[in-house]
């Protein structure tokens, strides 16, 4: 028999704290396919961040270093600036990146340091309990928004990889979403080039992954796919916004 | 024959996207519940699995492993499948 699909050996065997059917493990899963595929087990490390992603470390058989909350891209550039043999990723949510973090993550991208930033959006505040986040698509409700989210009140959502695409230190900038097989088969492709990006020494790069929150959308694990690929994608729109070279 | 659809039953969690992406409908939800009280899916055909790894793929808890033999039959589905 041959293998058509194995666990990747840079995940642990730790089964995660992830509630059912959340994406945050298929995205875990391809970080970790691509960290094989490009044989980087030994020079990979990886920053946690704050939120549901926080126990990261568990889960990757390769270095991490936790962050505080927001911090990821400050603690990855000065990592790979004192190692800069080594390959740094963050792998962060929406509260963590476009809240609290905005500023770190906008001027990693400025200054074009060359790290790999996984950002999982979710539109929500996961580990909080499902609290607005600045991604929360309008009219979405959540635990401090339940009429649903208000424009008029508290803006719109906001789009990071159009909001950083216009930095000229950006290297790689994709959206892809994991509500379905070839969606995630897309999202591995991305997560390749963005390791390869940093691998190339070009700059910055980040992939955002369209992710579901199926308790506090209060949705089945299926429904809250089917919801990603109505509703976020519509808002979010998928695909590559930079790619090395373009944009110097 | 050893088994394409390779099923970890404590590691899943019953949230049934695999039982969604099966594009043959072979995985079902079955009546046994695993040690953590989850609702586990089962494959009711081994023979029919195409090995086309999509239930391997949309499974957020890295439950599923899928085998192919060699020479085996292939479908357009399993062209993608391996990647």
């Amino acid at each position: 028999m041959k293998a058509v699909y194995e666990k990747p050996k840079s995940l642990t065997d730790v089964v995660t704290h992830y509630c059912p059917g959340c994406t945050h493990g298929v995205a875990h899963r391809l970080v970790a396919e691509v960290i094989d595929d490009l044989k980087l087990e030994d020079r990979a490390v990886g920053i946690a961040s704050v939120g549901c992603s926080v126990f990261a470390y568990d889960y990757f058989e390769v270095d991490f270093q936790q962050a505080a909350h927001g911090r990821a891209p400050a603690v990855a550039t000065g990592i790979k600036r004192v190692h800069p043999d080594s390959v740094v990723f963050t792998y962060q949510g929406d509260g963590d990146l476009a809240s609290i973090g905005a500023a770190e993550i906008v001027h990693a991208a400025m200054r074009g340091e060359n790290i790999t930033v996984v950002f999982i959006n979710n539109a929500i505040y996961g580990m909080t309990g499902g609290q607005m986040a600045p991604t929360t698509l309008v009219g979405q409700k959540a635990s401090t928004s339940p009429a649903g989210r208000d424009p008029d009140h508290s803006g719109s959502p906001i789009r990071v990889c159009e909001m950083l695409s216009t930095l000229p230190g950006v290297a790689y900038l994709a959206r892809v979403s994991c509500h379905d097989a070839r969606g995630i088969m897309s999202a591995k492709r991305s997560i390749g080039k963005a390791f390869q990006t940093q691998l190339d020494g070009e700059g910055f790069a980040l992939v955002e992954i369209l992710s579901n929150c199926p308790t506090n959308w209060g949705m089945s694990p299926v429904e809250s796919l089917e919801w990603v690929k109505e509703h976020m994608v519509r808002y979010y729109p998928l695909g590559e916004f930079c790619t090395p070279g373009e944009g110097e | 024959m050893s088994k394409r659809w390779v099923f970890d039953e404590d590691r899943c969690k019953g949230c049934g996207l695999c039982v969604q992406a099966c594009p043959e409908e072979i995985i079902l939800f079955s009546d046994r519940l695993n040690r953590s009280g989850y609702r586990m899916p089962e494959i009711t055909a081994q023979d029919d699995c195409i090995s086309c790894g999509f239930c391997a793929r949309v499974c957020p808890d890295v439950a599923i492993e899928i085998y192919r033999p060699d020479g085996g039959r292939k479908t357009e589905n399993s062209r993608d499948g391996g990647r």
